[in-house]
């Protein structure tokens, strides 16, 4: 396959939902395609269909028009092929699960034997950094190793594509730059397409290597930046110019879009 | 922090409660028996002081309000004493209710749970069904009861089986509401999540909606068991039954014998805490498997 062949691919797509108070245009007019090993972040403020464009590709919500292709297949037949993983805002554990047998959850459901299920649990925790605490309950557990867990679940079934909905969101600033760090070595070492959506402009900027921005009402695209930054990167390269431009950037499409509607 | 003390945080409030219930007893005893003593004296034409009274209001034969120690002195006499097949063992009578009461309460579980089952997975069902559920308890049941048991009478049922669906018939109802708010239990977030792993309608039941239902699930059992008991009680009162914890009261209303009521009252409250409590412990036991937070 080339460098270039699209995970996603998305036309004209949009998304209105029909309400009481009148039609909401969630999505609007989006053209976007995602490659093979990019690590794509969706920033814009909330309303702007970031969230919604993570559910149109993970089969969670159905588009009203246009096209978006998922693994050059209907996003239905894509998560019928559990072609991604998905990370909630919340860790969303089963309680009544160790943190283990939350991992086995999806190997459960997709079949895989006791001995796989096994392997697959072991290796993915340690993706995480969370040996040892297989036999925890989620409550045992604070929320960035609950948050962690849950990344450790959706890759346990070894899915090429990883849909994040601000998973570090709920979690203190040291936390994130802490895990924000594990999942770029995660994805380096995996070599996964990542998804990501966030709210946080160094978040966004430190992470990927192609920054969307949008804007809400009608929920669209503004802009897509293709980061400079080089693949290794230490925490430290959020103080060089390079990135203070990428998030500059960032900023002032950021601006554009608000300034639209007032 | 000091440790919780079995004696002081638990035996203590509850021993405190039972001695006052106990003094103002033995008050009303007093009060409540005291005519029929000055009655007699009066129609014997003798005088009597309260000295004297007092110590006869304790143990008259058919008190109109039994000392608490003529209970205790009953519930001993009847259950340990006596044989356990003498018709007149309460042991006898109160296994005869268990029984009704027991299958009664399992009928009325697995009624429960299949139609919460139903409700949640079915919205004719949940439109259709739903008001009924909550019609049929607004019916007395002291006025279906006897129907129910002259109704299967005139088909050949009688024994055990028609107290029992009396006793289901009470007990569906709160296993449905919690069952149906348990296996409903599951935010979207968790329903969203099964859906990105295309799980089947049956893995999406067992895996999550059933295992969020459980604690649910034991606290409507509690109440069903409970309330089955006083089904099958309730069930055995009417045809006159010659045999449980109903027969006992219904006999002992007959021939004016109310220490015989209160004991039977009494073994009646007990069977229902040994029930309760038993599914206390599965409860726990099962929150435990699950898990649960100390």
């Amino acid at each position: 396959m080339s460098e270039n062949f699209a995970v996603v691919r998305a036309r004209n797509l949009g998304l209105t939902f029909e309400t009481n108070d009148g039609p909401v245009h969630a999505l609007s007019n989006v053209n976007l395609d995602v490659g093979k090993g990019d690590f794509v972040s969706f920033i814009g403020p909330s309303g702007c269909g970031k969230t919604t464009f993570l559910r149109v590709i993970a089969d969670l919500e159905r588009h009203t028009s246009g096209t978006i292709e998922v693994n050059g297949t209907t996003p239905e037949n894509a998560r019928k092929d559990r072609a991604y993983g998905y990370v909630f805002q919340a860790a969303a554990l089963l309680p009544w699960r160790t943190i283990e047998d939350n991992i086995a959850l999806p190997l459960e459901i997709m079949g895989f034997t006791r001995d796989q299920q096994k392997e697959r649990i072991e290796r993915t925790l340690e993706l995480v950094n969370l040996n040892g605490f297989g036999k925890k309950y989620p409550w045992q557990l604070s929320g960035g190793m609950q948050q962690r867990a849950s990344i450790a679940r959706a890759l346990a079934f070894d899915a090429d594509l990883l849909l994040m909905d601000e998973p570090f969101g709920a979690l203190d600033e040291i936390v994130r730059d802490h895990l924000n760090e594990q999942l770029l070595k995660l994805w380096d070492r995996t070599n996964k397409t990542i998804c990501f959506v966030t709210h946080s402009i160094p978040e966004a900027v430190y992470l990927s290597t192609k920054i969307v921005v949008m804007s809400p009402r009608p929920g669209r695209v503004t802009d897509i930046i293709e980061s400079t930054l080089p693949r290794e990167r230490p925490l430290e390269i959020r103080e060089t110019p390079e990135f203070l431009e990428i998030a500059h950037r960032v900023r002032e499409g950021l601006k554009a879009g608000h300034s639209y509607d007032q | 922090m000091t440790r919780p003390s079995f004696l002081h945080d638990r035996l203590l409030p509850i021993l405190t409660v039972l001695i006052a219930i106990i003094a103002i007893w033995y008050l009303c005893v007093v009060w409540l028996n005291a005519p029929f003593v000055r009655d007699q004296a009066a129609r014997a034409g003798t005088p009597i002081t309260f000295a004297e009274i007092l110590p006869q209001t304790f143990e008259q034969e058919r008190p109109v309000l039994p000392a608490p120690h003529q209970i205790v002195t009953e519930l001993w006499k009847t259950t340990v004493t006596l044989p356990v097949t003498s018709k007149r063992s309460l042991v006898y009578h109160a296994w005869i209710t268990i029984s009704a009461t027991l299958a009664g309460f399992g009928i009325g579980a697995v009624l429960g749970i299949l139609l919460a089952v139903g409700i949640v997975h079915n919205r004719a069902m949940d439109k259709s069904l739903m008001p009924w559920v909550i019609a049929s308890q607004t019916i007395p049941i002291l006025a279906v009861a006897p129907m129910i048991i002259v109704v299967l009478n005139a088909i050949g049922i009688s024994g055990l089986l028609p107290k029992a669906l009396i006793s289901a018939y009470l007990s569906f109802f709160p296993v449905v509401v919690g069952m149906v708010k348990g296996l409903r239990s599951p935010d979207r977030l968790l329903l969203d999540l099964m859906r990105t792993y295309s799980a089947t309608p049956a893995q999406l039941f067992w895996k999550l909606r059933w295992q969020a239902a459980l604690p649910y699930l034991f606290t409507s059992l509690k109440v069903a068991v409970a309330i089955a008991l006083v089904g099958a009680i309730v069930g055995e009162l009417p045809t006159g039954a010659v045999a449980g914890l109903g027969a006992r009261l219904l006999s002992g209303s007959y021939y004016g014998q109310t220490i015989q009521i209160w004991a039977a009252l009494f073994m009646a409250a007990l069977v229902a805490a040994l029930l309760v409590s038993i599914v206390g412990l599965a409860h726990r036991a099962v929150l435990k498997r699950m898990g649960e937070r100390p």
